[in-house]
């Protein structure tokens, strides 16, 4: 029960995340690509509720930031003007989930923009920066886990239950696959491709990529499964009443491969948020202005912005509960499944 | 730890005390022979400015290893940065004043139809191994510029009116040199060709093997020059280390034969940040060539040194659009694109939507300056001030727009598509060089400024070596953008990207015959400055050739950075400058104030 319990907790953390993901355009209170040019690197903003003499206020409000004179990427508050912040605001235009029109915004305010994690080089809102990122980012992950969990169980099935020399030719070109270096084959691919590239193309570029890396381990760890139960006795009692092969594999030996794909989609999809960040970190993601993770990053390549503006690290910051919710569900995920064997067994040799 | 430190420090103290008895009593001397007074015989340059004190080393990051000593071959920065230092020239470009000065050639006169120059030379010079320089090495310099198999770089220079100058020797201190046609640029020209050394070099020219000669591997002996510094060590993919030059033919005003130091030191830093934290950690003792938010980054935590800012430089920033006539190789895609590219007011419109000022605040940090034409407010003799300075005006710009046929449509996302006379709508991509993250930053906000017109760009930021091929071999692009420095003021350095036949003539290089009247006008007028003898009337025919790029928008120009370089506060005589190189102009006159940093190290 309180395996169960803790899947539940798990997953209510995963979809609680998610949603602010992809709800990015309420939650965000700009939009990701509009350059405020007056104001690049503007520090994170505090959000006050004492006022500079010290009066107490309700409604949380903030000070606007302005240049030192001279300066220029060092701020300081102006005290003169308390702004209070709004909540469930119109502002910027946009589409829930692509689809649903609205201006309906969590918070921003009417009379200065407010920038809670700051702004980059552009003046651009790192906030809502981030959460449109973790769209392609946490896209990224998820299609290329399902693309390569789709591939890896079909490859897998085929070479466990076909044994012989199909079984020696899929696992001989997994390891292949293995050993390729990526990461050099990937620049070379992109020369071949032709000169811009649309975002989406490039999304999707990224997406086949990881999938093409991907299926190799999944397909080797359903091969084993497969391997021990076509040999179990009720699939060699349905053999022997005469099933055909795809009928086994579909009734008998896909369920029992689902524990181990279920695991591993919850390792893989963190483990391709990661590679999707690295490819965009080294410029093969998705192009400027859009921004992922991985690209958010990319301006950390810059020792001056490494040293001097640390709210750049915050995309950084932003995986770590996504990473501890897949993980915390992989492991609730395996211990479910070993009680579950352990179950199974337990009641095939009544003690 | 720190105790053990200071005690090795004393330790340290006491043998260079008792190094410096030794010397006393053993060598009058230390190192070097240094002949502080000026012998009779030689002529020697008396440098004005502040009077330093002999010794130390300086230490200084180049960004790549030197390819070549050679000045024949020579035309990477890192080599010429170097060679500078070693090499000397007959009359020189003060790199502050910008204005010529004598150097091996004491003084020169130019006969009155401008076709005749008359050099003397300095007496008692003497290349850095002791041998003695006279009218013969100069005219084998010059026969081995001139010589096609030799291939040196910058051999057109010497043709004036499709002829090669030619050098006659009157005396052994008397050259003569001749030209075809009167030459615009007069005496400076001689800047910049480094007079090399016959009795080491004769042999192998005739074995035709000069070209590979002088690699920076090459043993001391076998090199000379005649520059403040000369070759002592070379440790691969680390650093080169030069030595003083103790026959060099400067002294300052108390009669002090320069340079004052011993030892210039380059050491090889491939990176711009990693430039950086040597300088920060007082390995080096100067920088230059920095960008404006290491800049920033140095001067809030100045320590030991100061940072400074010489002005905007010489080098431009700008986007072109691929104007190649490309005939049959031409994709429909791109003929498509080139009907928008040709049009100047297309061009125009652009040009009014750049936010310069947001440029130069943005990607320079406000150290640098917007620029609507190719001479940059760094190069005051020739800026062409008439030039407009049109504010931004997003309203201008579509009204170009529609004059040319353009019209809008609206997207389904709301947004404005620009959409050309045959109804497609405009998009295009823009090439930058990956490693140049300023040029990447100002791409990404002219793709914010023209989406305001409802163009689509692209930015494609590519490494800099297939950028190069893609814009001059392929000519497979839309748009690009990228930087020219100049390294004279003088406007002929940068003939070879005006002239149509130009191979720098980035929108559509290396044309048997000008493509459109505009070309054939700057062709006829750079043509005309090239034999025009005063500045002044040059001077009225650069500033034409201004005006004709400001109005046809061949290149929009953007902005050009200030020049910002960093030095240690011991280092005196440090002025930087805004021609190349920035800081080492002066290399000869740079001095260390107290002899306590030089020990330490």
């Amino acid at each position: 029960m309180s395996q169960r319990l803790k899947l539940t907790k798990w997953l209510v953390v995963l979809v609680v995340l998610h949603c602010i993901v992809a709800g990015a355009g309420f939650f965000a209170p700009y939009n990701p690509v509009e350059q405020d040019r007056e104001h690049p690197y503007l520090p994170p903003m505090r959000v006050h509720l004492m006022d500079a003499q010290n009066h107490f206020h309700v409604r949380p409000f903030f000070y606007p930031l302005r240049l030192r004179t001279g300066s220029f990427d060092q701020y300081e508050e102006d005290t003169t003007s308390a702004i209070p912040l709004r909540f469930f605001t119109r502002g910027t235009p946009y589409r829930l989930l692509g689809l649903i029109p609205s201006r309906l915004h969590l918070f921003g305010s009417t009379d200065a923009r407010i920038h809670l994690l700051g702004s980059d080089a552009y003046g651009r809102d790192q906030l809502s920066r981030i959460l449109y990122g973790g769209q392609v980012s946490l896209l990224a992950g998820l299609l290329g886990a399902t693309v390569t969990l789709l591939f890896g169980a079909l490859i897998g099935m085929a070479a466990g239950y076909y044994d012989g020399w199909r079984d020696e030719l899929l696992m001989r070109v997994a390891e292949l696959f293995l050993a390729l270096p990526w990461l050099y084959l990937l620049f070379a691919l992109r020369a071949f491709l032709p000169l811009a590239v649309s975002p989406l193309e490039a999304f999707l570029l990224v997406v086949a990529v990881i999938g093409m890396v991907g299926w190799a381990r999944p397909a080797r760890l359903v091969r084993g499964v497969v391997l021990s139960v076509k040999e179990r006795d009720f699939v060699r009692a349905a053999r022997g009443f005469g099933a055909p092969d795809f009928y086994l594999l579909r009734r008998h030996i896909l369920p029992e491969t689902a524990s181990v794909l279920l695991t591993q989609a919850a390792i893989l999809v963190p483990q391709f948020v990661l590679a999707e960040m690295t490819l965009s970190f080294l410029g093969l993601g998705v192009p400027e202005p859009m921004s992922s993770w991985g690209n958010l990053l990319a301006s950390l390549q810059q020792y001056s912005v490494l040293v001097s503006y640390w709210w750049m690290y915050l995309p950084a910051v932003a995986i770590i509960p996504f990473f501890l919710g897949y993980l915390g569900l992989a492991s609730a995920l395996q211990e479910r499944v070993g009680a579950y064997k352990i179950d199974e067994k337990s009641s095939w040799n009544p003690s | 730890m720190r105790k053990e430190f200071r005690s090795f420090q004393r330790s340290r103290l006491i043998v260079n005390l008792c190094l410096a008895c030794a010397s006393t009593v053993v060598l009058p001397t230390k190192g070097l022979p240094r002949p502080q007074q000026a012998n009779a015989k030689e002529e020697l340059l008396v440098l004005p400015g502040e009077i330093g004190r002999s010794g130390g080393r300086l230490v200084i990051s180049l960004r790549s290893e030197p390819k070549t000593l050679n000045p024949l071959t020579a035309a990477d920065t890192p080599s010429r940065e170097v060679i500078g230092a070693m090499q000397a020239d007959l009359v020189h470009i003060n790199r502050a004043t910008q204005l010529t000065e004598p150097a091996l050639a004491k003084s020169w006169k130019i006969s009155t139809d401008g076709l005749q120059y008359t050099l003397t030379l300095r007496q008692g010079l003497r290349f850095s191994d002791g041998h003695p320089l006279d009218a013969d090495d100069v005219l084998f310099t010059f026969r081995v510029y001139l010589d096609e198999n030799v291939h040196a770089t910058q051999r057109d220079l010497l043709i004036v009116g499709g002829k090669p100058i030619t050098v006659r020797k009157v005396d052994p201190r008397t050259l003569v040199f001749q030209f075809s046609k009167p030459y615009g640029v007069e005496e400076r020209l001689f800047d910049g060709w480094a007079i090399l050394p016959r009795h080491l070099l004769e042999k192998p020219y005739q074995e035709g093997k000069l070209s590979q000669l002088w690699t920076p591997s090459t043993p001391p002996n076998e090199w000379a020059g005649l520059g403040p510094f000369r070759l002592k060590e070379y440790v691969a993919g680390q650093k080169l280390v030069l030595e003083r030059n103790p026959y060099y033919w400067k002294t300052d005003t108390k009669g002090n034969r320069l340079p004052y130091l011993d030892e210039l030191v380059f050491l090889f830093v491939p990176s711009a940040d990693a430039q950086v934290l040597r300088f920060q950690s007082g390995e080096t003792d100067l920088i230059t060539r920095l960008g404006a938010e290491n800049f920033s980054v140095l001067s809030r935590q100045q320590s030991g040194y100061t940072m400074a800012d010489a002005g905007p430089g010489l080098e431009y920033n700008f986007l072109f659009f691929n104007l190649n006539d490309l005939g049959e190789k031409s994709s429909a895609d791109l003929t498509q694109k080139q009907k928008w590219f040709r049009d100047v007011k297309f061009r125009q419109a652009i040009s009014a939507t750049v936010d310069r000022d947001a440029i130069v605040r943005l990607v320079y940090q406000g150290r640098g300056a917007a620029l609507w034409g190719p001479v940059t407010p760094g190069n005051r003799r020739w800026l062409n001030l008439a030039i407009p300075h049109p504010a931004r005006s997003l309203d201008n710009a579509r009204s170009l727009l529609k004059q040319a046929g353009f019209s809008w449509s609206t997207a389904s996302n709301g947004d404005s598509i620009l959409i050309d006379p045959d109804g497609k709508p405009v998009e295009f991509s823009i090439l930058t060089s990956s490693s140049n993250a300023d040029r990447t930053k100002m791409a990404t906000l002219l793709q914010e400024d023209l989406k305001q017109l409802g163009m689509r760009v692209q930015v494609v930021p590519l490494e800099f070596r297939s950028l190069i091929d893609r814009v001059t071999q392929t000519k497979e692009y839309d748009a690009c953008l990228l930087g020219l420095a100049s390294f004279d003021a003088d406007p002929n350095s940068d003939l070879n990207v005006w002239l149509s036949s130009g191979g720098t003539h980035l929108w559509n290089p290396s044309q048997a015959r000008p493509a459109t009247s505009w070309e054939a006008e700057i062709d006829r007028l750079m043509e005309q400055q090239l034999t025009m003898p005063g500045y002044g009337q040059r001077k009225k025919l650069y500033d034409r050739v201004q005006e004709i790029l400001a109005e046809n928008q061949p290149m929009i120009f953007l902005a050009s950075p200030d020049i910002l370089v960093g030095a240690k506060n011991s280092i005196g005589n440090i002025h930087p400058a805004v021609l190349e190189p920035y800081v080492l102009w002066n290399v000869e006159q740079l001095y260390f104030r107290s002899g306590a940093e030089n020990a330490s190290r």
